[in-house]
């Protein structure tokens, strides 16, 4: 049995130009315990499906299953979750002690409870100085932790997170994202965690969602999405730079990129198709590998990465340390076969005559 | 040399609006209060120092102490009920409910009417005999009122008036700071498992107290100074049961023509209000988290 099940939920927004398809036809199944992580850009109906989860909006469609109970049509309070907000929506007239009690009160759970739970969560985050403070006064990041302690507090299975780190700089943003997973796996929570940052959801996760546009594009483990993208969308959306999509054309003896002489990457048959390989799986040669011109060097310390021009397009090349092209210089582009992803020319996925026939371009 | 410039360059951005409170707040305050310790100038009797005998003269005056009195249960009766008739209706119209922008106008058209027009409406509502409210009472068999004529009932109506006036004006104010309310504090609280009424009294009354500070100064200061309505509707009358302070000013100053004695009564009601402001501020200050 699944913590957390959505089965087949819909959400529908009435807006002045109509009605706007938020969430549609969304389902999954999370395990107890596990970090699962809403993917997605902007206005992918990813928070609205936090939201349903969370029963802070009504679903127009579906059941929604919170540890194997139907709580489709349960208020908040009822579903035995607790959640942080984008915002933190901390309570500014109060001390962190009392924002972090606030739920306890509410139930009316007795004083001494209370006092040694808020000890152990004050510990827990080291907010012990900072109790008898006003959020106002702390920092973005201590204010952070007052939302997760009043998250954690409520001993509740399931935490949901909506874009909780999206307000604090980068490098304290790196810290909380491991403090936050180390708490998840310490307090066994099952967490669902909504971010933008494909970062964020790569390093944390046990399982990624990758939405667009109300709908689910692909929903497996981190890497599943990056080594078995089920489309042109996910495979430019996960990895940084995004994956190189080159165009194919026929030649004698089979597919070549699309402008290029050669050599023959692909089957003649899957010619409509595009061939993903990722930029940090290519190789600059002096020769050997498909002709390409440097436009761009960018040096990025560790790595460097490089724009060239392949036939009509142009494709990222990352590769470590520095280059010894500049712009303007020929070079040749080789990768392994074993990076070479296919999608047909609806985008999807084809793998099993993805398999490169004639000249593999083996680094 | 630059530290002259910048002087000269503030006291010249300070000077039109510091001339303006000069010439239309300070000096008549300063004049009135010299005025009341002077005697009435009348044809033949040049005005004269007369020291506190105009304060003297007040101690004595049953009419300033009714219109007194009167006053306080005016403020009394009108403030908290209109406050909380505010703060209802701004909650209210804060929700996601159909209409609610027809409602927040409805509620708020008290405030654009002009006092004299709304004091003749409500002049009619409250006529003898073929009034309004008598013609409602007259089904339930209890008519035979005359609400604006009775000593017990001259006072009551006037303020059922004020609050009707005032409610919607305040709650403008009410309205636009919970509009700055977090709708995220809302779903923290839902999620905890908090009612709404739990809510209104941990977060949104705290929350709200910079707003009820100052409508409440406002309000105290309306209820000692709004007195066009009873300029229409009944005079200070009957027997005074409906005078109030200003209105007793106005009468003394512009009916009696007795300046000396309207400028001490004056300056009694400004040290009212100015004693209520600093009673408000020093007590509900503390108690206030501002933002």
């Amino acid at each position: 049995m699944s913590a957390i099940a959505a089965e087949g939920v819909g959400k529908n927004w009435a807006t002045p130009e109509g009605v706007v398809r938020a969430v549609d036809d969304v389902s999954f199944a999370f395990d107890a315990g596990t970090l699962n992580v809403l993917l997605g850009p902007s206005g992918c109906g990813k928070s609205t499906t936090l939201r349903l989860i969370a029963g802070l909006e009504a679903a127009d469609g579906g059941r929604i299953r919170i540890d194997g109970r139907d709580v489709t049509g349960l208020p908040p309070a009822a579903r035995s979750i607790s959640m942080v907000f984008q915002s933190y929506a901390l309570f500014p007239h109060l001390t962190v002690a009392e924002n972090i009690l606030f739920g306890l009160r509410v139930r009316k759970v007795g004083r001494d409870e209370c006092e040694s739970r808020l000890a152990g969560v004050a510990d827990l985050l080291g907010l012990k100085p900072y109790l008898q403070r006003k959020p106002s006064q702390l920092s973005g990041g201590q204010q952070q932790r007052v939302a997760l302690g009043r998250a954690i507090i409520a001993q509740a299975p399931v935490c949901l997170m909506d874009e909780p780190l999206s307000n604090l700089d980068a490098q304290l943003r790196a810290e909380m994202r491991l403090e936050i997973r180390a708490l998840q796996r310490k307090l066994g929570i099952t967490m669902v965690y909504v971010t933008h940052d494909q970062l964020e959801a790569m390093s944390m996760a046990d399982r990624v969602v990758l939405m667009r546009a109300g709908r689910i594009e692909q929903d497996g483990a981190p890497v599943d999405l990056y080594e078995h993208p089920a489309n042109t969308f996910v495979a430019r959306f996960i990895g940084t730079p995004p994956m190189n999509l080159l165009r194919l054309e026929s030649a004698q003896g089979g597919a070549v990129i699309a402008g290029t002489d050669g050599p023959v990457v692909m089957d003649g048959s899957l010619a409509a198709g595009q061939l993903g390989v990722r930029p940090e799986h290519m190789q600059l040669a002096f020769e050997d590998g498909v002709r390409a011109a440097v436009e761009n060097v960018e040096y990025l310390g560790g790595d460097s990465l490089v724009t060239c021009r392949m036939g009509a397009q142009t494709v990222a090349v990352k590769t470590p340390g520095s280059v010894p092209f500049a712009r303007g210089d020929a070079t040749w582009i080789r990768w392994p076969a074993g990076a070479q992803h296919y999608f047909d020319a609806e985008g999807l996925r084809r793998s099993a005559t993805a398999r490169p026939q004639g000249a593999a371009l083996l680094a | 040399m630059t530290r002259t410039r910048e002087w000269v360059h503030a006291w010249l951005l300070l000077l039109p609006a510091m001339s303006l409170l000069v010439l239309f707040t300070h000096y008549p305050t300063v004049a009135n209060l010299w005025h009341s310790l002077h005697s009435t100038p009348r044809a033949n009797h040049p005005s004269v120092w007369v020291g506190l005998d105009n304060y003297r003269n007040l101690i004595e005056d049953p009419i300033f102490w009714q219109a007194l009195t009167n006053n306080l249960w005016y403020a009394v009766g009108t403030i908290p009920l209109s406050i909380a008739l505010a703060l209802l209706m701004a909650i209210w119209v804060n929700d996601r409910i159909p209409g609610r922008g027809i409602l927040r106008l409805a509620y708020f058209t008290p405030t654009i009417l002009p006092m004299i027009a709304v004091a003749n409406i409500w002049l009619f509502f409250y006529t003898p005999e073929y009034g309004l409210l008598e013609q409602v009472l007259a089904w339930f068999g209890s008519a035979g009122h005359n609400w604006l004529g009775t000593r017990s009932t001259a006072l009551p109506a006037l303020m059922v008036v004020a609050i009707w006036k005032e409610a919607g004006f305040f709650m403008i104010f009410y309205l636009a700071a919970l509009q700055s309310m977090s709708p995220q504090l809302a779903e923290a609280a839902a999620i905890e498992g908090a009612s709404r009424a739990y809510f209104f009294r941990r977060v949104t009354f705290p929350l709200l107290m910079p707003t009820t500070l100052f409508v409440l100064v406002n309000a105290v200061i309306n209820a000692f100074r709004m007195v066009d309505h009873i300029v229409v509707m009944t005079r200070g009358g009957p027997d005074n049961a409906t005078e109030l302070l200003l209105y007793y000013i106005y009468e003394i100053g512009f009916r009696f023509w007795d300046s000396s004695y309207a400028a001490a009564l004056t300056m009694v009601l400004l040290a009212i209000l100015g004693i209520f402001a600093l009673l408000q501020f020093s007590f509900l200050e503390r108690r206030t988290h501002y933002q």
